[in-house]
């Protein structure tokens, strides 16, 4: 009888860890749960599964946050599922790698394509001595470098004002990428002279093609099979995809199936059509992204549970390079205080900041500020609408979401009850420039 | 961080002669030099077709007509096609299906009109800077469900009468890679090419230091 019962438990014990595998939270959401239910999945670390494919803690239930339904999914139909965006959890992690399974990713009207790595092929064509094609064996066979790169979309920060720094700088994570430099392969076909830009395009339903400067292509630009020491997983790429370091992350091209080398940019479909408009008060030249920084602990949604010691944490990174120095304030901004770099620093990578804190149960609003190694810094709010010659309320409405690149100071602010709230002021008026 | 001086192979003159970095390192600069002068002759001609490493095939046939098409046309394959036959490709090949009838009724994205401040429509053809750039991608991603089966011809007439709905072409005329980058999109000028772009370019909005 005993023996029944313990042989029950296991049944049931390895049911629920079945049923936590293909707990997503999609499915958690629709059973009425949440992320949260999950720990009380029992997880058997035994398990020959477990023993093959290490699981986590089922009191870690940290998943991407999904987000909500965009204008354009609403209004296009397609053969293929639709998926949409999902935000790293940034309050989360620790460090500066983030978990691929958690690096957001953006939506993606073509779903995420099945690719055999045996049947894939990278093509180089265009403006070269020798259009070649190379298969994924081949391409493993050229000489590779590993690097850490941030990767941002570029509408990161979709609402300032959002109540966690998932919400308001989700749309971005740092990987230790591993592939071929560009500049080997086009060494392989050998550029013509008038080559000047290099067109790259997925694999996926939508071709998604995207046009770069051949001096970015040359410098630093990686095609990438690896991150994080494993394959380039499907919905970040697989099995073959562009990392363009520092660059708005519609640049890094998944699914990567052909470079063409030309002598313009070809403001294909997807460049022209949401990446670059034609109101010239928002006109840019839409390549790396500023100096930015956020402060991830404490941050919005947390609370202090104690009076005394803290250390504030946050995350650094410039797509010029390396950040130099952080700065963090206590006050909102009044006076700052450098912040220790915790390491690796690395060019355009994501950077950890540290500051040890007192509170002492008074208001606080924290902030950071990035100064990187080109000695480029952080604007505040105030100082980017200057730039643009925009209201505040301008800036929240249409120019901001067309702008990107929103890298402005996000304070948190502490309450005398310990919770942490955005510290950015409300918006009355949102002015759409375009009506 | 540049990755202009990454170790890689020499010039190699046949298909699996490859020398590499390391390894002429190992056999002394000396033996490497004497090698690629023994080897320059044919390196020089070779230099065409096979690439530094060896590695890689030439496109097929299939692959090579399998073309993105530039903004002026440049790629642009020969072939062509008219409103009238692009109204017929349009209800034979689908495209009605998703987009409407007459292009308008969805329930996918209309394709005539629209008005690109109002945000009501994706992106409205009238507003895309580039006649081409429509050809390429109806030929590469339309239909969604089977790209790629529209012929050169069926997407030059599908091109002419989504241009000719748009009132930007006029209904008689004919398509080709010619007249097709001839075509003057009404909001090309709303558009500036992007920058050239170097490591040392630096991006004025994020400067404190300027206005």
């Amino acid at each position: 009888m005993k023996r029944t019962n313990r042989d029950r438990r296991r049944f049931l014990k390895q049911g629920a860890a079945v049923a936590g595998l293909v707990a997503t939270p999609q499915a958690l959401e629709l059973a009425g749960g949440s992320a949260a239910a999950a720990a009380q999945t029992v997880v058997d670390h035994n398990a020959l599964e477990s023993v093959l494919y290490g699981k986590r803690s089922r009191f870690v239930t940290t998943t991407r946050e999904v987000e909500g339904r965009s204008h354009s999914e609403q209004t296009l139909i397609r053969p293929h599922p639709h998926r949409p965006s999902a935000r790293t959890p940034l309050a989360e992690l620790t460090g500066t790698i983030t978990p691929t399974p958690l690096h957001f990713t953006t939506q993606h009207h073509y779903g995420i394509p099945d690719i055999n790595p045996d049947e894939h092929t990278l093509r180089v064509e265009g403006l070269v001595d020798r259009p070649l094609v190379f298969t994924m064996d081949e391409l493993r066979r050229l000489p590779f470098v590993s690097r850490v790169y941030f990767l941002e979309c570029v509408g990161n920060r979709p609402n300032p004002r959002a109540e966690t720094v998932t919400g308001t700088h989700g749309r971005m994570g740092c990987s230790e990428w591993t592939g071929v430099p560009l500049s080997v392969l086009l060494d392989e076909v050998g550029l013509r002279d008038a080559a000047s830009w290099i067109v790259a395009e997925a694999a996926d339903g939508g071709k998604h093609t995207k046009s770069i400067p051949l001096g970015k292509a040359l410098d630093d630009v990686l095609v990438a099979y690896g991150q994080n020491g494993e394959p380039v997983r499907p919905d970040h790429g697989y099995p073959l995809r562009l990392v363009v370091p520092g660059f708005e992350g519609i640049y890094n091209v998944k699914w990567l199936k052909r470079i063409k080398v030309v002598d313009q940019p070809y403001l294909s479909f997807q460049e022209h059509s949401r990446f670059l408009t034609p109101n010239p008060k928002t006109q840019r030249d839409a390549y790396d992204f500023g100096p930015n920084s956020v402060i991830t602990q404490p941050s919005g949604g947390q609370e202090l549970q104690a009076h005394g010691a803290h250390v504030i944490s946050g995350l650094a990174w410039s797509g010029s390079g390396a950040v130099r120095k952080v700065e963090v304030s206590t006050d909102g901004g009044a006076t700052y205080r450098e912040a220790e770099l915790a390491g690796p620093v690395l060019p355009k990578a994501h950077t950890r900041f540290y500051l040890p804190w007192r509170w002492n149960g008074e208001e606080a609003v924290l902030q950071s500020r990035c100064l990187d190694e080109r000695d480029q810094l952080q604007p505040t709010e105030a100082e980017y609408a200057r730039y643009w010659n925009l209201t505040r309320g301008q800036l929240y409405g249409t120019v901001q979401s067309q702008l990107g690149h929103c890298n402005w100071i996000q304070p948190w602010k502490v309450g005398r009850d310990g919770k942490v709230t955005n510290g950015l002021e409300p918006v009355d008026v949102v002015v759409d420039v375009h009506a | 961080m540049s990755e202009r001086n990454i170790a890689r192979w020499t010039a190699c003159a046949t298909r699996g002669a490859v020398v590499s970095a390391r390894r002429r390192t190992r056999l002394g600069g000396a033996v490497a030099l004497l090698a690629a002068a023994l080897l320059s002759g044919g390196a020089l001609q070779a230099q065409e077709t096979v690439s530094p490493s060896g590695l890689g095939r030439p496109l097929t046939d299939a692959e090579q007509h399998d073309r993105i098409v530039g903004p002026e046309g440049a790629d642009l394959p020969p072939g062509s096609g008219t409103a009238a036959e692009g109204e017929m490709v349009f209800a034979r090949r689908g495209c009605s299906a998703c987009h409407g009838p007459t292009g308008l009724e969805g329930p996918s994205i209309a394709l005539v009109g629209g008005d690109i401040t109002t945000r009501s429509n994706y992106f409205p053809i009238r507003h895309w800077p580039f006649a081409p750039s429509i050809w390429d991608y109806i030929r590469r991603v339309m239909p969604y469900d089977r790209p790629g089966i529209l012929s050169d011809d069926e997407t030059y007439a599908v091109t002419a009468w989504l241009l000719y709905r748009n009132g930007i072409i006029q209904q008689e005329e004919v398509m080709t890679a010619e007249t097709l980058a001839e075509v003057r999109m009404p909001g090309r000028d709303d558009y500036q090419q992007p920058g050239t772009w170097t490591p040392e370019t630096r991006r004025g909005f994020r400067i404190l230091t300027e206005p």
